[in-house]
């Protein structure tokens, strides 16, 4: 539903911080594992999740995320098994916004009317679908927001002041602004940019802008979280759990913890992002 | 699924979202959409140049070696007794196949757009080869990806790239052959969209390129309609073409789609057969799908995932096909069907002893139903099958399967 995301942005707005936004693949490294993730992110710190729906060709993806998603469907992960986790996390947590993220092909064969409102009876908040731009919003992005589901579109920085607005025009929730021309896990080289480009998405849109791609650590979560009003964190988390795999690639003891405490700085990173700025 | 209204024209796709039917489109990453938006405005503009047109017509006459020679097979006709064979020899070209049309056409477009960098997705080699071919020609440096899989079985290839100045990179993901080259052709074009050119080999992903490509292959059959009325004074009865992306198919095909008395034929690699997971066979066995850009016939399972294909030829191993085939498959125009490896590769030998011809292997697929339908057709009828690429880079994996030393 599209009033849990816009609830969570305006309180998080009334509180003067940008919201963390994390990403885990759903299923990565299994189901058990990946739901346990998925309920502990909230209290960790996480204001928004989003649940990556594996596919054996996420062109967009670097190596950790392509590996984590391979992980998953290797464990038996699908798209319905995806939308049953959301639907267990909401038995206990219908305050986090979650987001769907991946590619179209899972969805096109799932069947989209059926697939929308499966999520959305799951308690599904929006999604981000990668090889879905506007010019193909009659695919799926029309019938989301129909079926009262937010369209997270990405912008990028080849998305210039001509082209925005057609990409903004069929987004809710927010905007995902892609801090870089590259794939997931990739290093952002100019946060300066960065900046700039919010404060240009801005001068377009009312809806909260999250930046994503190559944000990895603490510290670039707060200088980004100083313009953004959201960070998105993806390739770190999933490269976390994959450092506490076993040689089989089964989890261990460590892996819900790794990802708790990684999240736990991130949040410090966010919550310390608009401090400096206001002194 | 329903079988859609016949058009009044088969030759009037795509149209202006890129679709030919449900089929095609454009599904991209949002960092790459305002590149293709200007990738199709310069090929709207260089196809209505007459420049364009004859700086491209030029290169094909004396660097290429065009009009390839449509050749009647006159042992081969006497040997299956039945239609007339003539064979479209795309094999002579400069590079050995096909894939040079295409790419001469798109190196200019190239050009046109400012782009200093090409990077191009191979399977068998051909393609690879053919990129890396213009790109010495116009200066560009180019970077090729390459499954791992086919870096191995395709040697000599990868050597030829190497010499023409090109950079190969194998692939390592999913199972190493031309899907997981592409993806990682597309991960490295968006991260340098701003100076890459990506020269795609087949009639497949995100308009425009279904449609540019097969306008650049169409120099194809529109040459043989014209070499054939010379010789027989008329259309033939049949085509035949075998299927990877489809490429030299559509080339061979798209002049005679109006054409409603040519039977046309597409053949699909069967693998080791229809009934387990080893085949390539997308329109006859697959299902529609989105990937790399356009919707089309995949080889998928039912949660969507893409299946990896087998072919004993790498240029035939693709699990989807371009999107313009699934639309003529649906519209009933063409007829798909599967050949098994096995009998490629008997067609391959009969090629060699009949004609002293060596076929590549994609071809001798369409070689193979040549075989099967040429006996059951009048003397009097005609069939022109594309020969679309020579077998020097397969007698290795032939002589593999033969059981010769090498």
């Amino acid at each position: 539903m599209t009033e849990r995301m816009d609830r969570q942005f305006a309180r998080l707005r009334d509180e003067g911080r940008p919201a963390l936004v994390t990403f885990v693949m759903g299923g990565d490294p299994d189901y058990e594992t990946s739901l346990a993730i998925l309920k502990r992110l909230p209290a960790a710190g996480a204001d928004v999740i989003e649940v990556g729906m594996p596919f054996s060709d996420p062109m967009a993806d670097g190596p950790a995320i392509q590996a984590a998603g391979l992980r998953a469907l290797r464990a038996g992960q699908s798209l319905a098994k995806t939308i049953a986790m959301v639907d267990e996390f909401r038995k206990h947590d219908s305050d986090t916004p979650i987001v769907m993220m991946g590619y179209y092909n899972p969805i096109y064969v799932y069947g989209v009317e059926r697939f929308l409102s499966d999520a959305k009876q799951a308690g599904v908040d929006g999604l981000i679908i990668v090889d879905l731009p506007p010019e193909m919003d009659e695919e799926l992005c029309v019938p989301a927001l129909k079926a009262d589901l937010n369209f997270v579109r990405l912008a990028t920085p080849t998305t210039d002041d001509a082209r925005l607005p057609a990409v903004l025009a069929n987004t809710s929730g927010f905007v995902y602004y892609v801090s870089m021309t590259g794939i997931t896990g990739a290093s952002i080289a100019n946060t300066t940019a960065v900046g700039e480009a919010v404060t240009r998405i801005k001068r377009h849109t009312q809806l909260p802008v999250c930046v994503g791609f190559g944000v990895k650590t603490a510290e670039q979560a707060r200088v980004i979280g100083r313009d953004a009003d959201g960070v998105v964190v993806g390739t770190a988390i999933v490269q976390a759990i994959a450092n506490t795999l076993d040689g089989d690639n089964k989890a261990t003891s460590d892996t819900v913890e790794a990802v708790a405490t990684l999240v736990g700085g991130l949040a410090a990173g966010v919550r310390a992002s608009r401090l400096e700025a206001a002194e | 699924m329903n079988k859609p209204v016949e058009p009044n024209s088969f030759r009037t796709g795509p149209d202006e979202q890129g679709m030919f039917g449900i089929f095609g489109g454009r599904f991209v990453a949002e960092t790459l959409m305002p590149l293709i938006l200007d990738l199709q405005e310069k090929w709207e503009e260089a196809k209505n140049d007459p420049s364009f047109r004859a700086e491209l017509d030029s290169l094909n006459a004396h660097y290429t070696g065009r009009p390839s020679p449509l050749y009647f097979a006159e042992r081969l006709t006497e040997h299956l007794g039945g239609a007339k064979i003539y064979f479209k020899r795309d094999e002579l070209n400069h590079t050995g196949s096909h894939k040079i049309n295409n790419c001469l056409g798109q190196i200019l477009l190239a050009r046109r757009m400012g782009k200093t960098r090409i990077i191009a997705e191979t399977g068998a080699g051909q393609h690879g080869v053919a990129s890396a071919t213009v790109a010495a020609r116009f200066g560009y440096p180019c970077h090729v990806y390459m499954g791992a899989t086919d870096v191995e079985r395709q040697a000599p290839n990868v050597f030829r790239m190497k010499l023409l100045g090109a950079e190969v990179t194998p692939v390592m993901s999913g199972h190493g052959t031309l899907k997981d080259a592409m993806n990682e052709a597309l991960r490295d074009w968006v991260t340098n969209v701003e100076s890459t050119y990506y020269l795609i080999g087949t009639a497949a992903g995100p308009h425009p390129y279904p449609e540019m490509v097969r306008d650049f292959q169409s120099v194809i059959g529109n040459e043989t309609k014209e070499q054939l009325m010379a010789a027989e004074g008329r259309l033939p009865d049949m085509l035949v073409a075998a299927v990877g992306g489809g490429s030299n198919a559509i080339g061979l095909f798209y002049p005679f789609l109006d054409d409603k008395d040519v039977q046309i034929v597409g053949v699909e690699a069967g693998g080791k057969g229809l009934e387990g997971e080893e085949h390539c066979a997308s329109l006859t066995a697959g299902a529609p799908g989105v990937l790399h850009g356009n919707r089309t016939y995949l080889l998928q399972d039912g949660d969507g995932q893409i299946k990896e294909g087998h072919s004993i030829s790498a240029g035939l191993d693709y699990p989807g096909i371009g999107p313009e085939h699934s639309w003529l498959k649906e519209t009933g125009r063409v007829e798909y069907v599967p050949i098994m490896d096995t009998e490629a590769l008997e067609a391959f030998q009969l090629l060699c002893r009949v004609e002293g011809i060596i076929p590549a292997l994609e071809p001798s697929h369409a070689l193979a139903e040549v075989v099967k339908r040429a006996p059951k057709m009048g003397k009097d009828q005609t069939i022109v099958m594309n020969l679309c690429g020579r077998g020097d880079k397969d007698v290795f994996t032939v002589g593999k399967h033969l059981g010769f030393e090498l």
